[in-house]
């Protein structure tokens, strides 16, 4: 059984965002992490795999070069070895050209599960599981609270509103996860050590049988216009007041917009 | 002596930080006010392997260079300096077995130390016997293949929770502290050995810091370092060494004590603008910023010597731990005094940075004794011999 977990870089949420003149994000001007919520796709393969339920987890990243950094990340957290697809002419990829490398590079790697965040921080489109699945013609079990594999099936626990639903699928699936699978782990020091020894292998689009055209030149949306929230009214401040004094302070602001 | 940062220093110190922040400074108010040693962070700590940094790998260790340690310690330090006091002092009662011990020796104890599942405490200091270790009283007494130990020692950090001691004590009191004294491997479950007390600290209070009792504890002569008379010389080669811990130690509380000040004057209004926009509190930054990172290239460059073994590496760990000591100590009371009034009290850290930093210019040698080695050192080199004494 393989997993291949999808991890995309994106800028630390703290990091001040800077964009080129083209309206696409300037990478190299903030800090990048890990998108965390990738992270939970990373703990439940790991999970699963010291469950003895996989085998083998794999890393699969497309991004600039820079994006190394995550699988080594990733890599120092645990799993076998990672793939990169880097290309130039894959700045300013859409969610759907994103989708269509993902697939073909998941086609190669044919992993019984393709397992990613249900959302990236930075775009927050959450439409490439459901882009892959479809471009794959996989099933699609989306938002799992939990992933079980049972010999040839996935099932998934998905928090509702009431509950939990539980959905399964036979394999292979793509699947995405919540941030209720458990706590990502963090790498330990011999995770790190070991991980400088693991294979981190890099494609570009010829390598997977893709052209320019089918990826940028294929971007369905455009990026218009990008800016920061509108500043709202100014923050009021509570200070140097007694604690009952200061709670009915506070709730007469409450009360005053029929907060409360 | 010089040294360069890597790869691997930069990643382990990004891996630390994020470790540290998210997990180690929030809990450092509480085990300050409570005085408890974190049993928590101990754990969390041996589960990422940071335990184990001075240990070589068939020890189940990770080997990592001096400047690394260093780094780790002054990560976790910049968030709490009682939960840096863990790899410290595993690393402290460990050197006189890494510069002493047998290959037996190690490979019985190193596994256990490394993983952090035993904590290891070293037992130097006596009530009359701080800075002149040489005035030992502790005895060691030969009986068949064993010793027995009888005496007291204080001052001994995580001497109460340790399980595996180093001790030194005398085997010939006629020969005197430098000649007479012997180091040996001790374990705390041994019949005989008691820790009555713990002290009530300043800073650094979730540590204990224990007063220990050897009423007859007897050790088999298997678990003595080296050949008797050796202790002195083992327990100043493993001072050499340590006080590199304790420069890297008091470089993080002062950053831990800058970053907050920083922090702090950036969203602080007085006179209708930010404390940060003040030149005086800009200068003060500045001074602590530039101190700060003085400290920290020469603690690295001392760090590098200790690497390579170099001959002089004494003068470099005691120039650092000099100048680490009364930087952290300077940096964190300018850091009270940017706060102003709230940097006097408990709701913000850096008063209890301030009273952690202390402790820097305290143990390992005082930083009166730091200079007496540097003096030595530098008198050495210029040909000039040590005065003999009356």
């Amino acid at each position: 059984m393989k997993i291949v977990v999808c991890v995309k870089q994106v800028p630390a949420t703290t990091a001040e965002k800077r964009y080129t003149a083209d309206l696409r994000l300037d990478r190299a001007a903030s800090e990048s992490v890990i998108n965390p919520l990738d992270e939970y796709a990373i703990e439940q393969a790991l999970r699963l795999q010291e469950a003895g339920a996989v085998e083998t987890v794999v890393y699969l990243s497309m991004g600039p070069e820079s994006a190394a950094e995550a699988l080594r990340r990733a890599l120092a957290m645990g799993g076998e070895e990672a793939y990169q697809v880097t290309d130039d002419a894959l700045a300013g990829a859409d969610q759907w050209a994103t989708a269509r490398v993902l697939a073909a590079a998941l086609g190669k790697l044919a992993p019984d599960v393709a397992l990613m965040g249900m959302s990236s921080d930075d775009a927050r489109g959450s439409l490439v599981p459901g882009a892959v699945a479809a471009i794959r013609g996989l099933p699609l079990l989306s938002y799992a609270a939990e992933l079980m594999l049972t010999g040839s099936t996935a099932r998934i626990r998905r928090l509702t509103a009431s509950g939990f639903d539980v959905l399964e699928a036979p394999l292979p699936v793509v699947a995405s996860v919540t941030d209720q699978v458990g706590e990502p782990r963090y790498a330990s020091l011999k995770g790190i050590m070991a991980a400088r020894r693991k294979s981190l292998e890099t494609w570009n689009l010829a390598d997977l049988g893709l052209s320019a055209h089918d990826v940028h030149g294929a971007a369905l949306t455009r990026v218009v216009e990008v800016r920061p929230p509108e500043t709202k009214a100014p923050t009021e401040r509570v200070e140097n007041l007694g604690p009952a004094e200061a709670a009915s302070r506070i709730a007469d602001w409450l009360a005053a917009r029929k907060l409360i | 002596m010089s040294h360069r940062t890597t790869r691997e220093h930069d990643e382990l110190r990004v891996i630390v930080r994020e470790l540290a922040t998210e997990r180690i400074a929030p809990r450092a108010a509480e085990i300050d006010a409570a005085s408890e040693f974190p049993w928590d962070l101990k754990e969390l700590l041996a589960g990422q392997d940071l335990l184990g940094t001075c240990f070589e790998e068939r020890h189940g260790g990770t080997a990592l260079d001096n400047v690394a340690q260093a780094i780790l310690v002054e990560e976790i330090a910049r968030a709490d300096a009682t939960t840096s006091l863990i790899p410290i002092v595993q690393k402290l009662g460990a050197l006189p077995i890494l510069i002493a011990g047998s290959d037996e020796q190690k490979a019985r104890y190193f596994p256990r130390l490394a993983s952090g599942e035993w904590l290891i405490a070293f037992a130097l200091t006596e009530a009359g016997a701080g800075s002149d270790v040489a005035a030992m009283r502790m005895r060691a007494r030969r009986d068949g293949d064993d010793y027995l130990l009888i005496g007291s020692k204080r001052f001994i950090t995580h001497g109460s929770i340790a399980n595996l001691l180093t001790v030194f004590a005398l085997t010939d009191p006629e020969a005197g502290g430098r000649k007479g004294m012997s180091a040996f491997i001790v374990e705390t479950d041994t019949p005989g050995f008691s820790s009555p007390r713990l002290e009530h600290k300043m800073g650094i209070r979730g540590s204990p810091t224990a007063e220990l009792n050897f009423d007859d504890v007897r050790v088999p002569a298997a678990n003595r370092l080296g050949e008797e008379g050796d202790g002195f010389k083992i327990a100043m080669a493993t001072l050499d060494r340590s006080r590199l811990s304790v420069a890297a130690q008091a470089i993080g509380i002062a950053q831990g004590a800058l970053d907050f000040a920083v922090g702090y004057a950036a969203d602080r209004r007085q006179f209708g603008e930010r404390v940060a926009d003040m030149q005086g509190i800009q200068f003060m930054l500045a001074d602590m910023a530039s101190q700060t990172e003085a400290a920290r290239q020469l603690t690295y460059a001392a760090a590098a010597s200790v690497d390579v073994d170099d001959p002089d590496l004494a003068y470099w760990t005691s120039c650092a731990k000099l100048i680490a000591g009364d930087t952290a100590m300077r940096v964190t009371t300018d850091a009270v005094q940017v706060l102003g009034g709230y940097g006097y009290v408990s709701e913000y850290p850096v008063e209890r940075m301030m009273r952690d930093a202390k402790i820097t210019q305290l143990y390992e040698g005082t930083q009166q004794i730091q200079r007496m080695i540097v003096a030595r050192q530098i008198l050495k080199r210029a040909g000039v011999s040590r005065a003999a004494k009356p």
